[in-house]
């Protein structure tokens, strides 16, 4: 009996993950080679010109995609990495509050908050129509559907996923390892360089990891905050699925979609090791 | 080191910049969901109201869609936490065949993109002739929070004491005995984090919902679906209370922790 604990404990959870994760993977791969319409059925050809005309048809947008989630995890670690650093050495007792403040967002559902930027970037909103009466811009100046404001969007949205790990990272560097380095005459910058900053390494792999594959798949903030120029493949597939009702066609995008996402994560992961990735995930 | 006192300065300014950001939506919601409008957009400034916290289920949509909406992250959430704490403990606890393969399936549930989630469970329900309603959505969203519970209970146990376990057993304890009164409660943060996690992630989540819905309507969703027509400040409000609950929330498990530090 004690021997089959483990196993009677972990049976639940695996088969949910195993169902519901893996099986309908699957499911997903094989009507990805499959040809048909919604009425009259699909029927298993294993064509793999599904494949071709999903990418042949939506390679813009799925370069788009890449290039907005690639900017947007840029300026999350650019943005992010000093709020990170001060708030790991500088925040002294308050750093919990610290952390609490960042989190704040997190608490307003994910639509609501993406739409109430919409609401602040409006072409006569509260910003820009206010600089607009004022004459600081010209009237027909505007920020919603351009690649900024989806990316900008973007970096909103996964911006604490950055500064997280980053500071659970920076956190852990001795204060005393840096003070040595001073010590020995390195001056703050180098300090930083080649104390600090490799030993930051680990969490900025975890926070990229975090934030551009999420990034990259959204549709959301391309659909509230974006034109017709900024659709992203989120938006094709759901498109493809929901309206269009082709599912051979949107299974191979999501297929594709998942290869090129997941070609980066486990190559991140063998550098770090599945567990310190799920533990930087967890925190 | 005068120049490092102001660099030091200048990043605590940037990090309330950087807050003040992130703050900068919320507080336009907040501060809507007070407007006294009088034309149908919600756009501008055009006084002080509680009327829409009076009025606030007057839309027959919107309520329902809150009410699913609460009642999917109430059975997700339970659901998840007793599969995600069972997960953890074999997990954290146990070394037996098929562990690394179970680790990495957790691994793959998290690092699988929402979109390709939703599309591949889709894509089962379709082809099994699943009907698409509540069921399938509580299904979905047990599955992206299981391995968030599973990786925060699994946190909590690797720390706890061996020793402890056996000891209650020495003592005459039985296994369901020695789980309920020393396992258990040593892990209980850790789950009720887990249950946190899992109702946010729950009541929050548009992406995987979007594909698994059939004609259910969530509050995630009726805020997608009234962007084009112009959001009612009663969604203003609802956002509002839940940010205001949830903070409480937060703050009261924050002190409680402290507490018993």
């Amino acid at each position: 009996m004690r021997r089959l604990t483990p196993y009677l404990l972990a049976l639940p959870g695996w088969m949910w993950l195993a169902i519901f994760l893996v099986v309908p993977l699957a499911a997903m791969a094989s009507v990805s080679l499959q040809t048909g319409n919604v009425i009259d059925g699909f029927v298993m050809t294993f064509s793999v010109s599904n494949y071709g005309d999903a990418i042949g048809g939506y390679s813009t947008q799925l370069v788009r995609s890449l290039v907005y989630g690639a900017c947007a995890t840029v300026a999350m670690l650019v943005i992010g990495y000093p709020v990170a650093y001060w708030i790991a050495f500088k925040g002294g007792s308050r750093k919990s509050v610290y952390l609490f403040l960042l989190l704040l967002p997190f608490f307003v559902s994910f639509v609501l908050r993406t739409i109430s930027w919409g609401f602040l970037l409006a072409d006569d909103g509260v910003l820009l129509g206010t600089l607009k009466s004022w004459g600081l811009l010209p009237a027909g100046f505007h920020v919603l559907a351009t690649a900024f404001a989806v990316v900008a969007g973007l970096t909103y949205n996964w911006l604490p996923f950055m500064i997280l790990p980053i500071y659970v990272a920076l956190e852990r560097v001795d204060p005393r390892v840096v003070e040595a380095a001073q010590d020995l005459y390195a001056t703050r910058g180098a300090a930083f360089r080649k104390v600090v900053l490799p030993l930051s390494l680990p969490g900025v792999f975890a926070g990229v990891l975090m934030t551009f594959v999420p990034a990259t798949a959204d549709p959301v903030n391309a659909q509230v905050l974006g034109g017709t120029g900024n659709t992203m493949i989120g938006n094709i597939i759901q498109t493809e699925y929901l309206v269009n009702n082709d599912y051979p066609t949107a299974s191979a995008l999501s297929f594709t979609l998942m290869a090129v996402l997941l070609v980066g994560i486990f190559a991140y992961a063998r550098v770090l090791g599945t567990e310190n990735v799920l533990e930087a995930a967890a925190r | 080191m005068r120049g490092g006192r102001l660099g030091d300065r200048l990043l605590h300014a940037y990090t309330w910049l950087i807050i003040a950001w992130l703050s900068a939506p919320i507080a336009v919601m907040v501060l809507f969901g007070f407007n006294d409008k009088q034309s149908k957009s919600n756009a501008s400034w055009q006084g002080f109201t509680l009327r829409w916290y009076e009025e606030l289920f007057a839309i027959e949509g919107l309520t329902e869609a809150l009410a699913n909406s609460l009642k999917i992250a109430l059975a997700s959430t339970v659901i998840t936490v007793v599969l995600g704490t069972t997960l953890g403990l074999a997990l954290g606890r146990h070394r037996f065949r098929g562990r690394g393969a179970t680790n990495f399936l957790v691994f793959a549930a998290i690092s699988t993109p929402e979109l390709v989630m939703g599309a591949s469970l889709l894509s089962l329900f379709v082809s099994a002739g699943v009907w698409r309603d509540a069921m399938t959505i509580t299904i979905a969203h047990v599955l992206f929070s299981l391995s968030f519970v599973t990786v925060t209970v699994r946190a909590r146990v690797v720390t706890l004491d061996p020793a402890l376990e056996e000891a209650a057993k020495d003592l005459g304890a039985s296994a369901w005995g020695t789980f309920r009164q020393v396992t258990l409660p040593s892990i209980m943060p850790g789950v009720l984090a887990g249950a946190m996690l899992a109702f946010a992630l729950s009541i929050d989540d548009y992406v995987v919902t979007s594909f698994v819905n059939g004609s259910t309507p969530t509050f995630p969703l009726w805020i997608i679906g009234s962007v084009k027509t112009g959001i009612p400040p009663q969604v203003n409000v609802m956002g509002t209370l839940i940010f205001g609950i949830g903070v409480l929330i937060a703050i009261v498990n924050a002190v409680a922790a402290r507490r018993r530090m």
